[in-house]
């Protein structure tokens, strides 16, 4: 190989044509299409008496309105998309509601129309008689269950589940000192740029469904259609074009609209597109977060862990579409880089009248991190040691790995970390903080994680070098701004020994890549990234086997570089990789590109049939990576912070993450991908904060009273990287995207509790919540000084 | 109105958002629109040279006055204007749905300030709302625009 692309800062290839503005989104595609907009509950728990769309109906340029009864799929249950024997309640909704809602959001009815406006207009003119029934809000009132969600689910609980390692009563029994710890997190909204959008076409004439979704997962989609509309997969493709920011969200499926716009688009005969607005998303478009933990820690006199019990809820949400995934991680995921020997994880999943949840970047781990990091804070206060020295004497070590939590995982298989060096981790990340800045109300803030990547099932991709001697590359996973198409070209080019700029990359269209299963779970670059490394091998060894005949030489004396085929130390005795594609496909009728060459009276350098028994035309492969496991990735941050005691407000002096993803495929896009989770993790530390009321509203449904953080409340965030490559796949890479958000409530917490001397045991805070707690500590000191 | 430098036609609804009219009968997709509440400046174009949110302003109120959205800072085939080229090489965008709004955002602020102070950049930069890149990128982003700017 003449350059080596894995590794290199490679400027992204997808950038030109999103900064002219000639992205493509699915907002952005219109061509004759009819509007539509959906009918949504305003109740947070409500029987239908009724629903009348005569009025709707009737207004001119209304092409159709649909309710539950207009549809033939109006009394199927949306698929439970992970089946868990544990989830043993699992719910989901209709695609339209026709019986009862069970959050403010629920779709009712659908408009099509000749214009958004017109759609609107109809829309208001709905009439839905509904009967409100009594509101559960909140994972502590779901569980006292005075009330059900769902009248057959008693007690509101969709599943438990109780995991178990050694015998934690025996070993909180025996330990010299113990905790007993309350933490709590709420709601979040991962909150994309672009909220949801999809647009459909039916062609009669191809016996054809096109749709293009804004989704993280474009083959599950099209399998799902194809099985609704009882169409061959053959017959429906559906693409991801460009997706403005997922998060997670997007990966869930299927929203109601992702049913109705196909089905509206083949019963209609005209194309039909529905974008969701920004009101919407907040309560159609699930969430996440909201957990209540109780912890019971036993320790010794060292600090070491020697017992860990925890017991939680996690709110579910009206439904449960996505199993029980989210508490499973948070299960998994609660011991991070340290050891607990004895170890206690129960968890109950809830039903409340609010939007149902799903992965949010981190999915169940920032509530484990914060548990976690919070319950060794506590170990160090009551100690009176260093919170560094805690995690210091906890950490499992370089020399454990293959390292068995013993917990169950995300995959089916059970937690078991693959590498890692956690001490290097935290020594590096202790060093770039430095001295603690002179100043009051000052805090340190610290945390670990580690982080499950790269889950199966599989991905698989198509590699294939045209007769230009250009590369095409494709994977059925879509791009929500990670940077596919460049590092993916960076792995195929490494490969095939050519330059990175002569490989163009399409994701997340089935027409190109059928197979396959979504982009979440920060697995994208170890499934596709290792799928694209075995489909450019098998290419690079077909171009040798082709090329091999033709030079004269052994397949095994040749080498890929500079774009040619050639003999190793004798680089003149090369071809094109462009000419090997020409001649890996025999042709009778040359149709221009240099594919006379392949014709059968031009030279032919072997004997017996064009091609030979087992051999495949043209110089393309299609490759598949399964993952054994999961790869974890871990990191360290930590942060300086300053609470002004006046304004409540924070201000980050400084912020470290040290972070290890193995192999780094490109450098500035994993830190892009760090950066913009710390963001996030900010945003939902101490600025963003979903207020439901307790009639189920959702009281900032906007983005004037959500607040997400602009540049002015993001600080420079300094990266470095550890490499410890996973033995788990080819490349010894581990998964990112997730990576910066995880441990942000966790080191806010603990600078804030230091700078301010407040105990915090709650996710998110805010300049109001850091007064009221404040006003709390002067009250108890006072009321203790006068006793 | 002149949008991009040519003569357009008003728009034919008078309750049109100029968000719309650009990206529905213009076809100037590239002004996205992340919010219809002015808060997030995906929508962000230039109106007489200074950053306007095109979703607070209906199409008719553009009537007489220059509009430049992101189609118009570069022609097709030509090298990118500064600002796009400097969020290139700084990996200023990820997903690219806020970007648009971004760079005419920074267009404007440059305009009227071709070197800005860190904070100046970050109040510059204060109206537009980013989920993916965490702003460090489009920080050094302005300040490479700024660059090539006086180059």
């Amino acid at each position: 190989m003449t350059t080596r692309w894995f590794g290199e800062r490679v400027h992204r290839v997808e950038d030109d044509r999103l900064l002219r503005g000639q992205g493509r989104f699915t907002d952005d595609i219109d061509e004759g299409a009819l509007e539509s907009y959906i009918v949504r509950s305003p109740h947070a728990h409500a029987r239908i008496r009724s629903i009348d769309v005569t009025a709707a109906r009737a207004v001119p340029g209304v092409a159709a309105v649909y309710t539950a009864a207009d549809l033939p799929f109006g009394q199927t249950d949306l698929p439970i998309l992970i089946p868990h024997p544990n989830l043993t309640h699992g719910r989901t909704q209709r695609c339209l509601a026709s019986e009862v809602v069970r959050y403010a959001g629920e779709a009712v009815a659908f408009v099509v129309a000749e214009s958004r406006a017109i759609a609107e207009d109809a829309a208001e003119l709905v009439e839905v008689d509904y009967e409100p029934l009594p509101v559960v809000i909140t994972p502590e009132v779901a569980a006292r269950a005075e009330h059900l969600v769902h009248d057959d689910v008693p007690g509101n609980v969709a599943a438990e589940m109780k995991q178990e390692v050694g015998d934690v009563d025996a070993a909180l029994a025996a330990a010299p000192h113990h905790q007993r710890l309350h933490f709590r997190y709420e709601r979040a909204a991962a909150a994309p740029m672009e909220a949801r959008a999809v647009w459909a076409r039916w062609s009669t004439a191809e016996h054809k469904l096109t749709v293009y979704d804004s989704t993280q997962s474009p083959t599950s989609i099209r399998g799902g259609l194809a099985v609704l509309f009882g169409l061959p997969e053959a017959s429906v493709e559906v693409i991801a074009p460009d997706v403005g920011g997922g998060f997670g969200p997007k990966i869930m499926l299927f929203y109601p609209d992702e049913l109705l716009v196909p089905y509206a688009a083949m019963t209609l005969g005209r194309p039909v597109k529905w974008t969701e607005d920004r009101q919407e998303h907040f309560t159609a478009v699930n969430q996440e977060r909201a957990q209540v933990h109780e912890v019971e820690v036993g320790f010794d006199g060292d600090g070491k862990v020697l017992a860990l019990s925890d017991d939680f809820i996690h709110d579910g949400g009206a439904y449960t579409p996505y199993g029980i995934i989210l508490p499973i991680i948070t299960a998994g995921q609660l011991p991070g880089p340290y050891r607990v020997p004895n170890l206690r994880v129960r968890f109950r999943d809830v039903y409340t009248n609010a939007t149902p949840t799903s992965p949010y970047r981190g999915a169940g781990r920032p509530h484990a991190c914060f548990v976690m990091e919070r319950t060794l804070d506590a170990i160090a206060a009551e100690l009176g040691l260093e919170r560094a020295e805690v995690r210091r004497r906890n950490l499992i070590q370089p020399d454990e790995f293959p390292y068995d939590v013993g917990l169950a995982w995300q995959d089916g298989n059970s937690v078991v970390y693959d590498s890692g060096d956690y001490p290097a981790l935290l020594e590096k990340a202790l060093h770039s903080l430095g001295p603690r800045p002179t100043g009051d109300h000052v805090g340190m803030g610290l945390a670990m994680y580690v982080e499950g990547t790269g889950v199966g099932p599989y991905e698989g991709a198509h590699v294939q070098v045209l007769v230009s001697g250009r590369v095409v590359a494709a994977t059925g996973i879509p791009s929500q701004g990670q940077a596919h198409a460049t590092v993916w070209a960076q792995i195929v080019a490494d490969e095939l020994g050519v330059d990175v700029a002569d490989v163009e990359v399409t994701s997340g269209d089935t027409r190109r890549f059928a197979w396959g299963v979504g982009t979440f779970a920060s697995r994208g670059a170890v499934t596709a990234g290792n799928a694209m490394g075995v489909a450019a091998r098998m290419v690079a060894e077909k171009a040798k086997q082709v090329a091999a005949d033709h030079l004269e030489a052994d397949p095994a004396d040749l080498e890929l570089a500079g774009g040619q085929v050639r003999v190793k130390g004798s680089p003149q005795r090369g071809m094109p990789l462009g000419a090997v594609a020409v001649l890996s496909n025999p042709v009778r009728y040359a149709f221009g590109g240099g594919t006379e060459a392949a014709t059968q009276f031009t030279a032919r350098a072997r004997t017996g049939p064009p091609l030979r028994e087992g051999e495949q035309p043209g110089l393309e492969a299609t490759g598949y990576y399964s993952p054994p496991g999961s790869t974890w990735a871990a990191g360290c941050h930590a942060a300086w912070v300053r609470v002004d005691p006046r304004s409540f407000r924070l201000e980050i002096l400084k912020y470290v993450v040290v972070h290890d993803c193995g192999r780094v495929i490109n450098p500035m896009v994993v830190e892009g991908q760090i950066e913009g989770g710390v963001a996030q993790g900010i945003g939902g530390a101490f600025y963003e904060r979903l207020a439901y009321d307790a009639e189920g509203q959702l009281r900032n449904a906007s983005f004037m009273e959500f607040l997400m953080p602009y540049a002015t409340e993001i600080p420079p965030i300094q990266i470095e990287h550890i490499e410890t490559p996973s033995p788990l796949n080819p490349l010894g890479i581990k998964g990112v995207g997730e990576a910066g958000v995880i441990p942000v409530g966790a080191v806010i917490a603990s600078a804030v509790e230091e700078a301010f001397g407040v105990q915090i045991t709650e996710m998110p805070l805010s300049p109001l919540k850091l007064f009221e707690l404040a006003a709390q500590s002067t009250s108890a000191s006072t009321s203790t000084s006068t006793r | 109105m002149k949008v991009n430098g040519a003569d357009r036609p008003a728009p034919a609804d008078p309750r049109r958002l100029l968000s719309d009219h650009l990206r529905h009968d213009l076809g100037l997709t590239g002004t996205h629109v992340g919010c219809e509440h002015g808060v997030c400046g995906c929508c962000t174009v230039l109106l007489d040279g200074a950053p306007v949110r095109s979703c607070l302003m209906l199409a008719v109120q553009a009537e007489g006055h220059h509009i430049t959205t992101i189609e118009g800072l570069a022609a097709k085939g030509s090298p990118l204007h500064p600002v796009q080229q400097a969020f290139h090489e700084t990996h200023g965008l990820q997903c690219g749905f806020c970007t648009p709004g971004f760079v005419m955002s920074v267009v404007g602020l440059l305009a009227r300030n071709p070197n800005p102070t860190a904070e100046e950049i970050d109040e510059g930069i204060s109206g537009n709302l980013c989920r993916c890149t965490g702003y460090a990128s489009i920080r050094r982003a302005v300040q490479r625009a700024a660059e090539l700017s006086r180059q």
